[in-house]
């Protein structure tokens, strides 16, 4: 993707280009986006509507726009001038950065095995308390939703916004057919993987053809209208109460319940040991583990395959692609289908860990959390994935954090985009080598 | 003489009111290179456009014949054109896939085969032998098109790192990966320095004598063009002025005059 | 019949709203060939500064309700604006020439930070504002009667002097001139010395005040605004922008009113719940039937 860049015509770009030298310069430029803060500040900063007993009033906090603009004032400077320490053209390559920007396949390579034996030992280790096993659970869902929209955002270059309409499908698609239909987790979740892949088609079918800022809106409308749906459609969704006692998935038979149900063993009985709420978080969390990997499989293989490098192709140029044969429309189809159909499976995964769903876990807000993750992994890259599922899931953690989360998405994502769009982990490996061997430089 | 590759009957092309191409037919033989050329918004590239299906025509057929079926390409969708005709084409402004390996872009332009070779992906995910053998035979052809352009070594990395004279051929070698049957190529000259030059006349003499593939070229360069085709169609304002053996239309009155004489405003390149 | 009526007239004043704010998607597309995912939020933030400059003036006692009105629409104007101006410097214009998602990533980046922002510094309930502009005129008399509200009325005539307005800017200002300019071509308008980055940010700056006084007028018509208010609108005004012809300003203008028009109805009719998925479904047929609108031109593709 960085070779893209370089291929553009340096026609309009150049104009913020070269880092002006001369503090009086900077010391002007810092001044005038103070200004401009300043102005932006004042109203949305500076007064706060305040609601009590049905009327509203208005306060001032002008020493907030204060510290504002004077941070702006300072942050701008000290931009300036630390890229007036760097060498041109070398900007974003600070010290501290180094091991990202050197990152390639050697560091995959003796990364990933780490990091799979890592998330192995994970629940074993002392530290495994049930509130860490379930936040584990809660990365690795990401990691499967980030690895699947990878498919469509990274590899096809096509945007989706409204991802979590994939995954609603799926959850409600399980959630529907557990417990109206009695089927068991690993009957239903290739199903709710097809429906998903399907709602994705059919989607996909009418505006895959479009531009693709039209497809990004469409999709865009699709998540909110699948939301609507949910919330509406009363007689098959239950509406805003959501649907309940979605069956948890058993391992060969054995359930993990205080109490079996009829005709089936619990987990503690089998074994002969108390029972302990941990031990099915535990399982999930295995289960989670066990769904991501194949999806890392399953994706990594596709890459390679024919399927894969015309993603790819297409991202790169679409008339190319048209001129060497290859139907835009069906390669586009399949990157969204199977987008869907990952999207489906972690909905899945997401109804029966929890046993409960409702509309309000299937919002905009999702969907932009799992961009935000495949963006800042780096579009294609699945290291880059996991890096960032961990860093915005675990963020939010933090008290202080979680208020600002979507704050720091947004921001973030405009700040990848300026500064290193090709993602924190930027490495690109072939799909295949002529000189498997050899190491290019 | 070889046999009829492509005939172009009355072809036109209309943007609004203003007529690209008018009335055009023309004819190109199978294992023959076959220039158009023509000032500066004569047509020429809308001619291309419309062949290889990126423009529907106003008017008129364009016919392909291929191993004994006859295509009519002003019916058929751009990929269509490409897969099931075999027309395969280049680009004025290289399109290459840039963030891609060269070996990646050769095999890329496979796909269809390949597809049908990994049963839509299924044998594929599972490494089937199919699959497999047809892969080793994606990647050796790819490696006779790296060899013949003495790029080899540089097979991994990406295209977009290339010097642009290697982009021009990587992307006719590109375009000859997709087994064509007419390779049309638009200006593949421009910018090259003579070396460069020399080596292109090379590589298409070759793709017409090996390969034995039809190939219609539209150059400016008119000692590739005199150099290398067997038959020039020459255009201006979108009509045909001159169809013949090189010498024959170096000597055409109407297209001296094209050329050099009377003064005209020329209308932008589409 | 009266029904029909009373639905006609809410259709067409909020129609005026979604072209106000269309028109900035056409502007901004038409100049850089990409959709501006934050100008639905930047219509939000136009519609937060109304309110605050509403009573901050009541604060400050200008009771008299045509001063109050003019000079709120000034200053939010004004200041949405600056917004406009800053969506652009920050994620579109370090990304020109860069490549194609990266404008498209930012912008929803912008769209996600703005929404956010407004939630935290102003709270995520929803504000009142108390009607300012009351009564109206009554077209028939009964138990059912068809009335036009004094503010449906002021939504269409501030409506039709900002259209006239805009049209003459395009038509016949330098700012017009060099906007058509770069429009055409980029590159060759910079050759000629129009300043591109200049105009651009013009364009963005026009496009967030016309969404501002959009702003105003929902936060008047409804009374009640929240941070999530851009979200909906901009699919909606980006719809109207479509069905319009994306890139034509009368198109915007109609499309507005067709998707006004639509969505009154739908809701005075079928069901009011399902009255964002009607306008979704007006937006992929449009994009299906008939890409190019009721008055764009179909884009011939550069090969």
């Amino acid at each position: 993707m960085s070779a893209g860049t370089q291929a553009q015509p340096a026609s309009l770009a150049d104009h913020a280009a070269p880092p002006s030298l001369a503090l009086g310069v900077l010391v002007k430029e810092a001044f005038l986006t103070a200004v401009v803060a300043l102005v932006l500040a004042i109203p949305l900063v500076g007064f706060r509507i305040v609601e009590s007993n049905g009327t509203s009033g208005l306060t001032t906090r002008f020493w907030w726009v204060a510290v504002g603009v004077g941070a702006v004032f300072v942050g701008r400077l000290a931009l300036g001038l630390w890229r007036r320490g760097l060498p041109a053209r070398a900007t974003g390559r600070a010290s501290w950065l180094a091991p990202l920007v050197r990152y390639g396949p050697r560091h995959a390579r003796i990364i990933a095995p780490i990091g799979i034996a890592a998330a192995l030992a994970l629940p074993l280790l002392p530290i495994a308390t049930r509130s860490v096993v379930e936040l584990g659970i809660g990365v690795l869902t990401y990691i499967m939703l980030g690895w699947g929209l990878n498919v469509v955002v990274g590899l096809a270059g096509l945007l989706d916004l409204g991802y979590v309409a994939f995954y609603a499908v799926g959850a409600y698609s399980f959630a529907i057919l557990a417990h109206d239909f009695g089927l068991t987790f690993w009957e239903c979740l290739p199903l709710s993987g097809l429906l998903a892949a399907a709602a994705g088609v059919l989607l996909g079918f009418p505006v895959l053809r479009l531009r693709g800022d039209y497809l990004a809106i469409v999709t865009l409308g699709f998540g909110e209208i699948i939301h609507i749906l949910l919330l509406n459609w009363t007689s098959l969704t239950q509406g805003p109460n959501g649907i309940g006692d979605i069956p948890h998935p058993g391992l060969f038979g054995l359930v993990f319940e205080r109490r079996a149900p009829p005709g089936f063993t619990t987990f503690h009985d089998f074994l002969g040991i108390d029972f302990n709420p941990l031990h099915r978080a535990i399982f999930l969390y295995y289960v989670a583990l066990l769904l991501a990997l194949i999806v890392n499989l399953f994706t990594l293989r596709l890459r390679r395959l024919p399927i894969g490098r015309a993603w790819e192709a297409l991202r790169e140029d679409e008339i190319a692609c048209r001129a060497l044969g290859i139907n835009p429309t069906n390669v586009k189809l399949s990157a969204f289908g199977i987008g869907a159909m990952l999207g489906g499976f972690a909905g899945a995964f997401f109804a029966t860990r929890l046993g409960f769903i409702s509309p309000e876990s299937f919002t905009f807000t999702e969907s932009a959390t799992i961009l935000a993750i495949v963006v800042l992994g780096g579009m294609g890259s699945q290291t880059g994935v996991v890096l960032a599922a961990v860093l915005l899931v675990l963020l939010p953690e933090l008290r202080f954090f979680a208020e600002f989360r979507m704050l720091f998405f947004g921001a973030a994502m405009v700040i990848i985009m300026v500064w290193r769009p090709q993602g924190l982990l930027a490495h690109r490996e072939p799909s295949l080598r002529l000189h498997p061997g050899r190491r290019q430089p | 003489m070889s046999d009829t590759l492509l005939e172009v009957v009355n072809l036109s092309m209309q943007f609004g009111g203003l007529a690209a191409v008018e009335n055009l037919s023309f004819t190109a033989f199978d294992r023959e290179i076959t220039a158009i050329i023509g000032p500066n918004g004569a047509g020429k590239t809308t001619v291309f456009n419309c062949l290889t299906g990126f423009y529907r025509p106003s008017g008129g057929s364009m016919i392909l014949h291929r191993a004994g079926r006859r295509f009519a390409l002003e019916a058929l969708p751009d990929h269509r054109i490409a897969r099931v005709a075999g027309v395969a084409r280049t680009f004025q402004n290289i399109r290459l896939f840039a963030g891609m390996t060269l070996l990646e872009n050769l095999v890329v332009a496979q796909h269809g085969e390949l597809m049908r070779a990994s049963m839509f992906s299924i044998a594929g995910l599972f490494g089937l032998s199919p699959y497999r053998r047809a892969e080793r035979a994606a990647v050796a052809k790819a490696r006779y098109w790296l060899e013949r352009l003495g790029l080899v070594d540089r097979a991994d990395i990406v295209a977009g790192a290339l010097p642009y004279g290697d982009r021009r051929r990587l992307e006719i070698a590109r375009a000859m990966c997709t087994g064509p049957a007419l390779l049309c190529l638009d200006e593949p000259a421009a910018g090259l320095n003579p070396n460069e030059s020399a080596q292109l006349n090379q590589l298409l003499r070759n793709i017409r004598d090996e390969h034995r593939t039809g190939v219609l070229l539209i150059e400016h360069d008119m000692k590739v063009v005199m150099g290398i085709s067997d038959h020039v169609v020459v255009l201006d304002h979108g009509q045909k002025i001159a169809d013949g053996t090189p010498a024959a239309v170096q000597a055409d009155a109407a297209v001296v005059r094209a050329y050099l004489g009377e003064p005209e405003p020329e209308e932008g390149e589409l | 019949m009266n029904y029909l009526l009373q639905q006609l007239v809410n259709g067409i004043a909020l129609g005026a709203i979604y072209g106000l704010i269309a028109i900035g998607y056409t502007m901004v597309y038409g100049i850089i060939g990409m959709i501006n995912f934050a100008h639905g939020e930047i219509y939000m933030i136009g519609a937060f500064i109304s309110l605050i400059a509403f009573m901050a003036l009541g604060l400050a006692g200008i009771s008299y309700v045509p001063l109050a009105l003019l000079m709120v629409l000034l200053i939010a104007m004004v200041f949405t604006a600056a917004y406009g101006w800053a969506v652009e410097r920050i994620a579109y214009r370090p990304l020109r020439g860069s490549f194609r998602l990266a404008p498209l990533i930012s912008a929803i980046g912008m769209s996600i930070f703005l929404q956010n922002y407004v939630q935290l510094l102003q709270g995520a309930r929803v504000k009142t504002l108390q009607p300012v502009v009351q009564g109206g005129i009554a077209l028939t008399t009964g138990a059912f009667g068809v009335e036009v509200s004094y503010l449906q009325l002021f939504i269409v005539a501030l409506t039709v002097v900002l259209m006239a307005v805009f049209t003459y800017v395009i038509a016949a200002t330098p700012l017009g001139r060099a906007q058509r300019a770069v429009q055409q071509d980029a590159i060759m308008a910079a050759l000629l010395g129009v300043d591109v980055d200049r105009t651009i940010s013009l364009t963005f700056l026009l496009g967030a005040s016309l969404a501002a006084v959009a702003g105003m007028m929902v936060l008047l018509y409804y009374g009640v605004i929240d941070f999530f208010i851009g979200f909906s609108a901009g699919i909606k005004a980006f719809t109207a922008a479509v069905l319009g012809g994306i890139g034509s300003l009368p198109g915007a203008m109609l499309g507005g009113l067709l998707i006004g028009l639509i969505e009154a109805l739908w809701s005075g009719y079928a069901s009011v719940e399902y009255k964002d998925v009607m306008v979704f479904l007006v937006l992929v047929l449009v994009l299906v039937l008939r890409p190019s609108g009721l008055f764009g031109r179909p884009e011939v593709e550069k090969v």
